[in-house]
């Protein structure tokens, strides 16, 4: 059935074929430690009745304080917000077949509004700037594509996501250069340190094309002062780049005057050249507790970038039944105004409890004001002041205390001793006995030293 | 790839690999230093016409790559909402940008201007995009945006037989009852589920596919990896089984999808395998070894062969003897093959077979089989596009490890997947509902080509899938790519209909035409019909 006639040897006919360069590299970083530890708790996780003694997540950002609130919305049953209209099969149809990369105008809209809440209403959201993807992740790595080729960097502040390594880096081939942050300034991004970043970047004949930071940070769970972000936006105007912000925590900041986002920055701008390198990522899986549904979004204020971000996003689509689900609940308000402020409240009540129960164990966390973590220093634990220490230590938490923490290594952290400690998606009995873990393994240190 | 430089003399070798290499800051100072070092007589102009036909490239290339996209302007026919396009030159001219904006070569980074001020510039991937202009599949999927025929609401409006939607299937009517429910309990859906699809929907679909197969094959769950759409499957496979600058080949007529899917942010090449109409466009063997070769010859590494089964756009079935065949070829020359099945549930045509290359590669040793991927979309034979689910079945674990990771960017959300679990994984409904869905495609598929015929139009013998390849070479005003663009524009502001011209589908013959019939019901075909009549006979007293 073949042609032999055309075979020639030379071919790698070496019998197994071969994968692609994207296929086998590890730029996925599942190996990394951040992903064992969650490898760890999959094989023995913590249940209070079941398994007491297993290991406790405190890896993963999940938001599930507000649960409660997001179930009785639901199960009211509202007719708008329920998988089928209650007038019959062609809410049902209609939903099926909506297969448009715009996006269902009412979900969009919903989103537009509910951004907007979140901010107080210093900035205006365009629902047709706005743009869904199938989560942030994928948010994050579209506008990658689109605003860098590959071989070109984004300049990244430290301590950062390290999804980032994956999302931003895995199948774009773009570079991420660290803008490298420390507990001095309480890791604010500073004047000195962007223009260091850039220029290590153009030492090494790398092509900058933009600035991604993540505000409220992850994993620091503090927000950005303002006078920071008008300075990066300078710089970003200075070097012709893009900025992108990533605002997946907006909603989650515990007094809502303490966030400024990049849009009211923004807002008071008129020169479309600034603007224009502007981009927000955001989504509802921490701020809403689902991350489950996959909803992103990418809103840009650069037209070129909303057309193309559009098309792209064919690869990564929100299912229309996710989008006709979740329009009428973001666009009632008194149900957004009360979640949000009921969120916020328990999250801040949640931060409390953690860092007051650190700090009882001499334990320091970063002044924080956002987020579902805290970044906590056990510097003072490292046996050397070394990323090998604090892999150790990370190590000893994990099998001893058997509670899956992040260490800053993995957040590409220039200090070593820092790890981030999620407490929102657990209850709040099981988080006291995660501290009370912590109390006697400190208590256990103690005791060894004075002898 | 080496562009060719005009500036190639024959007077020194030093100066043809000077030229060959594209514009790097190294040959702007070897050429002319060369032909010091060597010290001839004639030296000083050896060194200088080559270098001054070098430095006027460059200048000639600089000053033509301000008007491209990387340079941040936005070109004035990049707005894709202007009214009269020409599809031939949006066609052809973004495919010339579209290769000259792949941002793959040095040489272009240090060519473009560094911006010192003005507008922020974009990718190359991006530029493609915006400069590329729309082809008829997007000119005609606007308009019918822009007027869509309704029977009783805008009887005048435009008809889309372009994108491949199955509208008629009505899941409630065909009473799926305790099928699906409607309660979800929020606590089980709103946590991280696994990116790449929960087991029990794995089982539901790898069930489901079986069914398409009328059971010849036993779908295994845990090589499934579930993800939002066809095209982000087909995408997911070609960056794990192609590095940029390599290539697919792809017998053609082939989907007009794969142009994005496939090359847009992989970087990996399409090389299109003409089929013909003497053949019945079925495959020549022959043909596609010689493609392979010749890929081969300029120094392009063909990592696969993408096939579709059935066909799109013709709806053929592959018979057993083609697949085994393409794994021969695969087997020889060590490479891929993605299987496309993902009409695989809609073969209306009662004598047709469908063979899946799963079932062919069940008795073939390991090796072989970790060669062959299948694509499978949900979407399309439930009639469920918004659903956005679709599935790569692989023998490769490695592919399959590479996948579920990358499903992370394109992942199927977690309300939908429940509600599929609890939508197909009863038996009943699901073999229903694919009997209906086949006997209504084959009603309809039949009114259509009778109708047709009456016409004096022939098609092509479909027996699976949404769509009629239609002949309308004898209504053209030439044989040719325009005369094909033409007609198209007829039968889209005459006629009112939407069909995809097979330049879309890189059919190498002009005047076929890809129909899609799931949209129709039998009372539509003569609305159809009528409109085809009007403009053919607008094209007779034309020619």
């Amino acid at each position: 059935m073949g042609l032999p006639l055309m075979i020639n040897n030379d071919d790698n006919n070496n019998n197994k074929v071969e994968l692609s360069r994207v296929a086998v590299s590890d730029t996925h970083g599942e190996d990394s430690p951040y992903f064992a530890g969650w490898k760890a708790y999959d094989e023995n996780p913590y249940d209070e009745s079941h398994n007491p003694s297993g290991v406790i997540q405190m890896g993963l950002a999940e938001n599930q304080v507000s649960f409660d609130l997001l179930e009785s919305y639901l199960e009211k049953k509202n007719p708008e917000g329920s998988l089928w209209e209650s007038k019959g099969s062609c809410g049902f149809r209609e939903n099926a077949l909506f297969q448009d990369y715009h996006g269902l105008k009412t979900f969009r809209q919903a989103m537009a509004s509910f951004m907007e809440k979140i901010r107080g209403g210093k900035a205006r959201f365009d629902p047709d700037r706005i743009v869904l993807t199938a989560g942030a992740t994928a948010a994050n790595e579209l506008l990658t594509f689109i605003l860098a080729n590959p071989n070109d960097a984004l300049l990244v502040p430290t301590p950062y996501y390290p999804g980032f390594d994956r999302d931003l880096r895995w199948r774009t081939g773009v570079r991420i250069v660290p803008i490298h942050c420390d507990s001095s300034n309480h890791f604010q991004i500073t004047p000195e340190a962007l223009e260091t970043a850039y220029e290590t970047a153009r030492d090494a004949n790398i092509r900058v094309r933009g600035v991604l930071i993540t505000n409220p940070s992850n994993p620091l769970g503090a927000t950005v002062q303002k006078k920071a972000l008008e300075d990066l936006l300078d710089f970003c105007v200075r070097k012709n780049i893009h900025l992108v912000s990533d605002e997946i925590y907006s909603g989650s900041v515990f007094h809502a005057s303490e966030f400024t986002s990049v849009a009211e920055i923004v807002e008071n701008i008129d020169d479309v050249s600034v603007k224009e390198r502007v981009h927000i990522v955001y989504s509802l899986s921490k701020d809403l507790g689902l991350p489950g549904f996959r909803v992103g979004t990418i809103y840009s204020y650069n037209d070129n970038v909303v057309r193309t971000a559009r098309r792209m996003s064919s690869f990564t689509l929100v299912s229309s039944q996710t989008q006709h689900m979740l329009a009428s609940m973001l666009s009632d308000e008194e149900f957004t105004e009360k979640y949000i402020r009921i969120n916020r409240e328990r999250l801040r009540r949640r931060y409390e409890t953690i860092v007051e129960g650190l700090k009882k164990e001499g334990i320091e966390c970063l002044k924080g004001n956002a987020g579902l973590f805290c970044w906590m220093n056990l510097g003072f634990l490292l046996n050397t002041n070394t990323k090998e220490g604090e892999l150790e230590l990370w190590d000893v938490i994990l099998k001893e205390l058997k509670l899956n923490i992040s260490p800053g290594s993995s957040c590409h952290c220039s200090e070593f001793g820092w790890f981030r400690v999620c407490f929102a998606n657990m209850s709040e009995k099981t988080l006291k006995i995660a501290l009370k873990r912590i109390h006697e393994f400190m208590d256990r240190r103690r005791k060894v030293l004075n002898c | 790839m080496t562009r060719t430089e005009p500036n190639r003399s024959s007077k020194s070798d030093s100066e043809n690999s000077g030229g060959g290499g594209g514009g790097t800051t190294a040959m702007r100072v070897i050429v002319p230093l060369q032909g010091v070092v060597q010290g001839r007589g004639g030296l000083f102009l050896g060194s200088v016409i080559p270098c001054a036909f070098f430095y006027f490239l460059q200048f000639y290339l600089k000053r033509n790559r301000k008007n491209e996209p990387d340079s941040g302007e936005p070109s004035p026919d990049s707005d894709p909402s202007s009214g009269s396009p020409d599809p031939t030159r949006s066609q052809s001219v973004g495919n010339l940008t579209e290769l000259a904006s792949l941002p793959r070569s040095l040489s272009r980074i240090l060519l473009s201007p560094r911006l010192s001020g003005g507008a922020v510039s974009v990718s190359g991937r991006a530029g493609c995009v915006i400069k590329g202009g729309d082809s008829p599949y997007h000119v005609g999927q606007k308009r019918v945006e822009e007027d869509p025929y309704d029977e009783s609401g805008n009887p005048d409006g435009v008809i889309e037989l372009g994108s491949a939607h199955n509208t008629k299937m009505d899941w409630v009517s065909e009473d799926p009852g305790e099928a699906i429910s409607d309660g979800l309990c929020m606590s089980g859906i709103a946590s991280y589920e696994p990116c790449h699809g929960l087991i029990e929907l794995k089982t539901a679909v790898a069930g489901f596919m079986s069914e398409a197969t009328k059971n010849s094959v036993s779908f295994d769950p845990t090589q499934l990896v579930l993800t939002s759409g066809a095209a982000s499957a087909i995408e997911i496979l070609s960056f794990c089984l192609a590095d940029s600058g390599n290539a697919f080949l792809v017998p053609t007529p082939c989907s007009p999808g794969y142009d994005r899917d496939v090359k847009w942010r992989t970087g990996v090449d399409l090389i299109h395998v003409p089929c013909r109409s003497a053949d019945n466009f079925n495959i020549s063997m022959l043909v596609l070894d010689r493609a392979f070769y010749q890929a081969k010859k300029r120094g392009v590494r063909i990592r696969g062969v993408i096939i579709s089964n059935p066909w799109n756009p013709t709806g053929t079935l592959l018979s057993r003897e083609n697949l085994y065949a393409l794994l021969d070829f695969a087997r020889e020359r060590n490479i891929h093959i993605i299987s496309n099945e993902v009409f695989a549930g809609s073969v209306h045509d009662e004598g047709g077979e469908f063979v899946s290359m799963a079932e062919v590669v069940d008795t073939e040793e390991n090796v072989d089989r970790e060669r062959v991927h299948i694509i499978y979309d949900l979407s399309k034979d439930l009639s469920f596009p918004g659903l956005r689910t679709a599935a790569i079945y692989s023998f490769n674990e490695s592919v399959l490890s590479a996948s579920r990771k990358l499903t992370t960017l394109s992942p199927v959300s977690s309300p939908t997947q429940h509600l599929l679990i609890s939508a197909i994984s009863s038996p009943k409904f699901v073999q229903r509902f694919v009997k209906t869905n086949r006997e209504r495609l084959m009603r309809v598929y039949a009114e259509l080509v009778k109708a047709l015929k009456e016409l004096g139009i022939e098609c092509t013998r479909s027996s699976g899938g949404f769509f009629c390849w239609v002949d309308m070479r004898g209504f053209m005003s030439s044989y040719s790519e325009k005369g094909e663009i033409e007609l198209w524009n007829k039968l889209l502001n005459i006629g009112k209909i939407n069909v995809i011209p097979g330049s879309c589908c890189h059919c190498i013959e002009p005047g076929w035409f890809r129909l899609c019939f799931s949209n129709l019901s039998e009372r539509d075909v003569p609305v159809v019909m009528n409109r085809i009549r009007k403009v053919c006979e607008t094209c007779k007293s034309q020619n």
